[in-house]
């Protein structure tokens, strides 16, 4: 599965799509849900929760390990994704789709700061030596 | 040397002549000099007599018990008398089929004990009240300190954001639970209040609190009040409770707790001078991932069937490293399964007959005393009464003289009673206390005794009401159930099990004898010191013994696990630069191929832990290392660093690493996980360390338990003997001591004994010679497997220590993964070597010395074959799922059921080797489905309908 090219990537893996109505929405990549295997729970933020860029905000956990999620930017919550906690297997299934949370950024011209689907890809490669 | 060390050591010189043949080392000490960088070898051969034989041993452990006085011990604080069933003790305790046993992380090998744990787990959420248990803990005070940093953990970010972070303590708690308390909160900047649960004010710093039920004294308070207080002021609530008045008391779960927790020692666990015992632990569902230990839950297997297997695993120390929950690993299984055991055997009817003796015999002791005019200062007590206003002075003297032993506070005298307290027991204190009063003594009757009501309202719910509590009440049943669980199990009694890093030895027959012995078993870890002379003794003798080993100036034998030792280390050397004016001193060096343990101790003292790399060739990178020391030389603490390193190689640039720390203001931490390598060949001192933990459940002997118990001391040089840990009711440790980091003084001090014994026989000697066969053992099993698995790591000779890592990384590709290996393993009839730790896709393997040449030609044998097999996946000739890796292991309801549909013969899967036959091992089920269990986390026995 290749990355998508709408999207944004962040070096610890999550990918950031910029919404219509000018929030993002955040996940990880189809490497990320790779690396960890078998999902078996996912703790998303709390609605209304105020994030600095990079902050630890969410844990997704798979039977052999368990990872932070950080804020790719800085904003608010606005939403957490309900549904993965009954079938966090999503995450396998589906990295692009099963969004973990949206938030509200301070600022858009943020996004910037991230990578495109190439620079990601490359990024992995990297780290794969 | 001793006939011991012969039949500790797995082959004889013959065998050894072949093995150095093999690897092509011309003679034993050739092989450790080409092994062992000289620059570190000791110049002298360790100073300790040679070998007791093992008859000689127990002739001198004799005379170390009858130094032991046993009186009569009502003190209490969470000790007390029990009555071991015999059933138990025979069948489990001195079982190696029980006791050799490994922590069940293979567990379809495991699944007796497995069992036997989730028993403990659905018995502990019985009695408390409460959602979810975990497998136990070390004991009743780390607990607590256990308890108080999961609710600490669990503040909302609006109270961390607030700076919430007082935790209130009743000060009617046990002292060694408040002393462990202390201990855990300063390094975490918890602030702890001490004080009167009914006149405290609860204001907005507090996030917690922690409640006894029933008290140190032994009142038996109605918390409702507080409790509805605290939740009002957004509090969580911990209660320390004990098992036994469980059975008969309100639980806390139904009066408002998060967490329960405390000591299952009371039931059928000797109380052994203070330990091993197991606590327990339980909280709400909601709260369960943060709860730290391990957990069995139920899952189920490749065929569909109900299998157990350890649980949430990516909260432990291995996984999350600085951020886990928790440092603690090993756990008290083997005393977790005992407890379990006696609730099995007694029921729910027979632990009420227990719990209304108790209490009934001491609510007439109470009546009674009140006659001769003592004032009782309970109100509702259920085993546990103060008399106030006695001069303790007078009752001491005549307690001395009858061999009674209670509880002087400075108010008054403690009784607690226990379920070896006899109606002539209680007619003895009666006369006690009636002579003191200068009155005729009189005399309970039975009668008198059984007519006495309860002195609370009894609990409404009920408990174990799960068939496996009501099934097993006879001798004939019980024996068998225990059997049952125990063929299920995998054990050194069958093979060989090859752990790296966990050193699975023999643990000999004579090591673990006077284990039962009364003089040793009841001694209550309280009593005046002259009633255990015999403890001093044998204390101080595997003190002298261990400092010799290690070249260190003293121990501290309170730790109760490596993890526990690590933390207890961290916090002298915290101790010893605050006493030189450099408390910024904070900073903790630690490689990134350390064990898990490691960080998770240093975020426990709340130090900032900088990763160290290491090279290609898995050593420390020194120019790294020395970077990094340099940067942070103002606010250096300390290195932590094992040796030989986790990836089985004496690192030639150790002595340069420590010296490296020392000029830099550090001191060294080495972790002993791999002391086996180093016993009589080098030593911490020798190679720069400043402090280091033994795991004596490893290097020396202690059986691992299915899980622990575990015992680690630490040793520290003269430096910082002053600050190793004291402890608030019996004078141990330094000077400056730090506050005590287990309930006990002297920690588990009962099975000290095993490694004194070890110590005993194999002598100075026959220690050395045992590195040097683990050693060669080692570099046997690679020289043999070594056209089959290439060995990650070697030494400047190409020889590796004590263990070596296979890597199995390249096979991943062709879909064969390093868990297929360990589970075709089992169909050999091996359980697995240490897998992906400390690299991930690989095996360790640490053969130890006990092992002879016949058993580890047998593993390798099956290794062999199971490298033919993934061959045969690589190339295509099998099918990459459908295959005999892919499915194992193999239960023999698989291979035995009419329909067989697989690839390959049964044959190949249950006896893939002609010796399989001799001595076939059959797993309990197939392979166990971790996604499923942890998706759907069920932690007690489920209903028997889901077996069918």
């Amino acid at each position: 599965m290749s990355n998508p090219t709408d999207l944004k990537y962040t070096a610890s893996h999550e990918w950031v799509k910029l919404e219509t109505d000018g929030s993002v929405t955040v996940g990880i990549t189809q490497h990320a849900q790779e690396l960890l295997g078998d999902m078996v729970f996912v703790e998303a933020p709390e609605v209304g929760r105020k994030m600095q860029a990079g902050e630890e905000c969410a844990v997704v956990e798979s039977v052999k390990a368990a990872a932070d999620v950080y804020a790719p930017i800085a904003g608010e919550v606005t939403a957490a994704n309900g549904q993965l906690g009954d079938a966090p297997e999503q995450i396998n299934s589906d990295p692009y789709g099963a969004w973990i949370f949206k938030m509200k950024p301070d600022n858009s011209a943020d996004l910037g700061k991230l990578m495109d689907a190439a620079a990601y890809q490359a990024h992995v490669d990297s780290e794969a030596h | 040397m001793s006939e011991f060390v012969s039949r500790h050591n797995g082959s004889n010189a013959q065998d050894v002549q072949a093995m150095l043949n093999k690897i092509d080392a011309p003679s034993l000490d050739a092989l450790i000099a080409q092994t062992v960088p000289a620059a570190i070898r000791l110049q002298q051969p360790l100073h300790l007599a040679d070998g007791m034989s093992e008859h000689e041993l127990l002739t001198h452990l004799r005379g170390i018990a009858a130094k032991n006085q046993l009186y009569k011990s009502y003190i209490g604080l969470g000790y007390y008398g029990t009555v071991l069933p015999a059933v138990i003790q025979r069948n489990v305790l001195e079982n190696p089929g029980w006791y050799t046993a490994y922590t069940p992380y293979q567990a379809e090998i495991a699944q007796g004990r497995l069992e036997a744990l989730l028993n403990f787990q659905t018995m502990v959420t019985d009695l408390t009240g409460m959602d979810i248990a975990n497998a136990s803990l070390l004991d009743e005070a780390t607990a607590a300190a256990e308890a108080m940093t999961m609710l600490h953990g669990l503040r909302s970010r609006d109270d961390v954001a607030a700076g919430k972070n007082s935790f209130f303590v009743s000060h009617e708690c046990f002292p060694q639970t408040i002393e462990l308390l202390k201990t855990r909160a300063r390094p975490l900047g918890i602030e702890l209040v001490i004080g009167d649960f009914k006149t405290v004010t609860l204001n907005d710093q507090l996030y917690g609190a922690l409640l006894q039920y029933p008290t140190a004294d032994g009142s038996v308070h109605d918390y409702a009040d507080f409790v509805a207080r605290a939740k009002a002021n957004n509090m969580t609530i911990a209660v320390a409770a004990d098992i036994l008045s469980l059975v008969l008391l309100t639980p806390p779960g139904e009066w408002g707790a998060d967490v329960v927790f405390g000591s299952a020692q009371r039931f059928g666990v000797p109380m052994g001078y203070g330990g091993p015992h197991a606590a327990f632990f339980a909280c709400r569902d909601a709260h369960k991932r943060s709860m730290p230990g391990r957990i069995i839950g139920v899952s189920l297997d490749a065929d569909g069937n109900p299998a157990l297997r350890m649980a949430l695993q990516t909260r432990e120390q291995h996984i999350r490293r600085e951020k886990a929950t928790s440092n603690i690993c090993t756990a008290q299984a083997l005393l977790a399964i005992m407890a379990s055991m006696y609730a099995v055997y007694h029921g729910a009817q027979g632990l009420r007959a227990i719990a209304r003796r108790v209490h009934q015999r001491t609510a007439a002791l109470a009546a009674a005393l009140q006659g001769l005019g003592y004032s009782v200062a309970q109100g509702v007590f259920f085993d546990t009464i103060k008399l106030l206003h006695t001069d303790n002075v007078k009752v001491h003297a005549l307690a001395a003289a009858a061999r009674i032993n209670f509880r002087y506070a400075a108010d008054g005298v403690g009784i607690a009673l226990d379920e070896t307290t006899s109606l002539a027991d209680l007619n003895a204190i009666l006369a006690l206390f009636a002579a003191k009063a200068g009155k005729p003594a009189p005399r309970l009757s039975a009668e008198q005794v059984a007519a006495q009501p309860l002195r609370f309202r009894e609990r409404q719910s009920a408990i174990l009401t799960h068939p496996v509590f009501n099934a097993y009440h006879t001798e004939t049943e019980m024996m068998r159930y225990i059997k049952r669980l125990e063929n299920k199990d995998l054990s050194l009694t069958h093979s060989m099990i090859s752990l790296g890093s966990c050193t699975m030895k023999l643990n000999a027959a004579s090591e673990m004898l006077a284990l039962t012995w009364p003089e040793f078993a009841d001694l209550h870890p309280l009593v005046p010191q002259e009633q255990a002379a015999g403890y001093a003794e044998l204390i101080e003798g595997l003190n002298a013994a261990l400092c010799e080993i290690t070249g260190f100036a003293q121990m501290s034998f309170q730790p109760n696990s490596g993890a526990s030792g690590e933390y207890a280390g961290l916090l002298v050397i915290q101790a010893y630069h605050r006493s030189r004016g450099e408390a910024q001193r904070n900073v903790v060096l630690i490689p990134s191929s350390a064990h898990g343990t490691n960080p998770a101790s240093a975020a426990m003292c709340g130090m900032d832990i900088v990763v160290v790399k290491c090279d290609a060739r898995g050593n420390i990178d020194v120019d790294d290392l020395r970077a990094k020391a340099e940067q942070y030389r103002d606010t250096l603490s300390c290195l932590m660093v094992t040796y030989p390193s986790t990836h089985g190689v004496y690192e030639e640039s150790i002595k340069d690493i420590t010296a490296i720390i020392h000029a830099c203001g550090g001191q060294v931490y080495m972790d002993g996980a791999n002391m086996n390598a180093q016993v009589g060949l080098t030593n911490p001192a020798t190679i720069g360390a400043d402090v280091c933990h033994l795991n004596l459940h490893k290097t020396f002997a202690i059986p691992h338990g299915g899980g622990g118990p575990g015992a680690g001391p630490i040793g520290v040089a003269a430096h910082l003997a002053p600050f190793l840990p004291a402890h608030p009711l019996v004078k141990v440790g330094g000077a400056q001591g730090i506050h005590a980091v287990s309930a006990a003084p002297y920690g588990s001090a009962l099975i000290l004994l095993i490694s004194y014994a070890y110590i005993k026989m194999m002598g100075g000697r026959g220690l050395t010679e045992a590195t040097k066969m683990a050693i060669l053992n080692a570099n046997y099993i690679k020289e043999s497997l070594k056209d089959h698995y290439a060995t990650l790591y070697s030494g400047a000779n190409g020889r590796c220590a004590h263990e070596m890592i296979l890597d199995c990384r390249e096979w991943k590709k062709a879909g064969v993964e390093v868990a297929d290996i360990a589970k075709r393993l089992m169909d050999f009839g091996f359980h697995a070597p240490t897998t992906s730790f400390p690299v991930v896709d690989t095996l360790m393997v640490e053969p130890t010395e006990s092992e002879s040449k016949a058993e580890l030609d047998r593993f390798c044998e099956a290794m062999i074959a199971i490298r033919g097999e993934i061959e045969q996946v690589i190339t295509g000739q099998v099918d990459k799922q459908d295959n005999v890796l892919k499915h194992a292991p193999h239960t023999a309801q698989r291979v035995c059921a009419n329909a067989w549909s697989r690839p390959y013969t049964r044959e190949q899967a249950a006896y893939p080797l002609p010796w399989v036959r001799d001595n076939k091992f059959w797993p309990a089920v197939a392979r166990v489905d971790n996604v499923y269990g942890d998706k759907h986390l069920v932690c007690t026995c489920p209903p028997v309908a889901s077996y069918a």
